[in-house]
């Protein structure tokens, strides 16, 4: 009937995407339900593991540990949203996580001053003063507010102005790279409000609860975990809605969907803003964990780490940039431990392996794999790469 | 939707020009669109026919008006064009490959979806997608991949699109390019069915086809209108002889 074949592009991406969005055709069927539900399975098992075993079975080191990853998977699980699904490389989402932080150190910071009184380092760097923008964050449930609303409204900002202009591809990654770098100078240039260079620290309660008791340390972590769990949860049903159907098509090809009415722009805004708030909360559960918040956790080094971590574990699936990132904090803790002068190498190496031999990252493997099975039997050497990754 | 006083949609063309740097692509273009009638759009290469689309559908700027249910045109952004009822398919079929013929007919019927909407899966297929697969004859093909459909399926897919975007002016730019003639008969009467309660603007090289479906015919040449009228007329013209007598070779290694 026709003469010309249509042809196939790209293989890896469309892959992919047949298998991100495969969950999105409804069907009664087992497989089906399977292909529908699946992500949630996938979500409740790693609920068990994070909310049930982990704090059973691990020491109150490791589990403090386990409950940076999950701060930081937060934030990748953003990355995953505008990276993966929205085509946006965000490479400063460092300064996301730092507003939540921040804000939730200063929260965190008053608390161990007192009421009336003003932090340690103030009279330590300066006169003793308390610019008057931190006084509104000894206020448990003002924090809250910030922590959600500060990165809203700056990731719109920004957002609108970025995206409205048609920035995309290096410019957008470079861009936004360079707010990473900026506001950690800033932060560094500022000690007497921000504590410059050492950043916030020494803390001793959050909400009222003492920091130092391992209940509390225990339930911080819980509070961690279940954020992340939360999250997936909302960003399954994000990634079958029909928005998600509509950001993976502006991801694809933006031109088209202006022509189906819709202004490209707005709809990366959305995530864009939702990956930022979602930094922000990251930064705020890491600083109880943690017990610090520095530049050096917020700069273009530590975005770029996040980077790795989403790229390292599959940008575009679900799961991928949480088991990304915990795999990059315990690659990154175990092995400094054994070499510690070493461990950057293995990291980098690692890095270079997924991107070259498996660019849709760990969480792609099975359909990798199920690609590959009846041609080649290469893929014997992904696997020692792999499981380095996920344990 | 709003009732005007006309009985029907028309899109007014007045005095449109396109100037790249100096370079009049099109110039002091008067055109009238009327509902329910398929209008050809024919000329030579670089006579200005994409770029006139192009500008009316916001990707390029242009001067002059182009009136359409009292909006000007060539004051609003693609996507506002789009909502208010006006669409368009590009010379390359681009329809999003990775996503099932009926994914891609639902993300075009989002345009009537309210945003909160936006936020919920799929449940059912809209009544509106089901029509459309229907009218362009995919039914069959609904549920697999856009990107294995063959050249022709694809540009009828985007038509698809159009009518679930509920589209009352279609421009097709070279839709039938490349297609067998089976499927150029096919896409005729497919176009005759639907032109009803829209207007159809296509963008032509196959005079075979033009002759078969036009309606009403504009030559454009030089980004300028040469001739307008029925098949009959246009064919009667001296100056369109003449430009297709004098480019005859050129427009026929590109059709």
């Amino acid at each position: 009937m026709t003469t010309t074949t249509p042809e196939s592009s790209e293989a890896a991406p469309v892959e992919r995407a047949v298998g991100a969005l495969a969950g999105a055709r409804r069907s009664t069927s087992p497989v089906g339900l399977l292909k529908s539900y699946g992500g949630l399975i996938a979500i409740a098992v790693l609920a068990y593991v994070l909310l049930i075993w982990a704090p059973g079975s691990m020491t109150a080191f490791r589990l403090g540990n386990l409950g940076k990853y999950c701060a930081l998977a937060l934030a990748s699980m953003g990355i995953g949203l505008a990276w993966g699904r929205g085509g946006m490389l965000v490479m400063g989402q460092g300064v996301f996580f730092g507003l939540g932080g921040y804000a939730m150190a200063m929260h965190m910071k008053l608390e161990a001053a007192g009421p009336g009184a003003v932090p340690d380092f103030m009279t330590l760097y300066g006169d003793g003063t308390m610019p008057s923008w931190w006084e509104p964050f000894r206020s448990g449930p003002f924090t809250v507010f910030a922590i959600l609303a500060l990165p809203a409204v700056v990731a719109y900002a920004l957002g609108y102005a970025i995206l409205k202009r048609r920035v995309k591809g290096a410019y957008l990654a470079i861009l936004t790279q360079a707010l990473a770098v900026a506001f950690a100078t800033l932060l560094i240039a500022t000690i007497k409000q921000t504590g410059g260079f050492n950043g916030l620290n020494t803390f001793t309660t959050v909400f009222g609860h003492n920091l130092y008791d391992p209940d509390v340390k225990k339930n911080v972590y819980r509070v961690a975990a279940g954020l992340v769990i939360l999250f997936l949860v909302i960003l399954w049903q994000l990634y079958r809605s029909r928005f998600g159907e509509l950001l993976v098509a502006t991801r694809d090809a933006e031109e088209r969907v202006r022509f189906l009415g819709h202004d490209p722009a707005n709809i990366k805004l959305v995530a864009f803003v939702v990956a930022a708030v979602m930094a922000s909360i990251g930064g705020a559960v890491f600083v109880p964990i943690a017990g610090i918040i520095s530049p050096s956790n917020v700069d273009a080094t530590a975005s770029i780490l996040l980077i790795a971590g989403v790229a390292l574990g599959g940008r575009s699936t679900l799961l991928g940039p949480v088991l990304g990132a915990i795999a990059v904090g315990y690659g990154r803790s175990s092995l400094s431990e054994k070499f510690p002068t070493q461990w950057t190498y293995f990291q980098g190496a690692l890095f270079i392996v997924v991107v070259l031999l498996l660019p849709g990252g760990v969480a792609s493997l099975g359909s990798r794999l199920k690609a590959l099975r009846p041609a080649k039997t290469h893929r014997a050497d992904l696997e020692p790469a792999i499981s380095e990754a996920t344990v | 939707m709003s009732l005007s006083f006309q009985q029907k949609d028309y899109l007014e063309i007045r005095g449109l020009t396109v100037d790249f740097d100096g370079f009049k692509a099109i110039s002091g273009v008067d055109i009238t669109l009327l509902q329910g009638r398929l209008h050809f759009l024919i000329g030579p290469n670089g006579a200005g026919k994409t770029t006139l689309v192009d500008a009316l559908t916001g990707l390029v700027r242009g001067t002059g008006e182009a009136t359409f249910r009292n909006h000007d045109l060539l004051t609003m952004k693609s996507h506002q064009i789009v909502r208010l009822g006006i669409g368009r398919t590009f010379q390359t079929a681009t329809v999003f490959e990775q996503l099932s013929v009926l994914q891609n007919l639902d993300i075009a019927a989002g345009v009537h979806r309210r945003t909160s909407r936006l936020l919920l899966s799929r449940r059912s297929v809209p009544e509106r997608v089901e029509e459309a697969l229907e009218t362009i004859g995919l039914t069959a093909l609904a549920h697999r991949p856009a990107g294995i459909l063959a050249h022709g399926q694809k540009q009828w897919l985007e038509v698809g699109m159009l009518l679930v975007q509920d589209a009352k002016v279609m421009f097709l730019d070279e839709t039938v390019a490349g297609m067998s003639s089976d499927e150029r008969e096919e896409t005729g009467e497919l176009l005759k069915r639907i032109v009803a309660d829209r207007t159809i603007v296509v963008i032509e090289h196959d005079m075979d086809f033009m002759r078969r479906y036009a309606d009403f015919v504009t030559v454009m040449h030089s980004g300028m209108v040469l001739a307008e009228g029925t098949v009959t007329e246009i064919q009667a013209d001296r100056r369109v002889q003449e430009v297709y007598l004098g480019t005859a070779t050129e427009a026929a290694a590109h059709g």
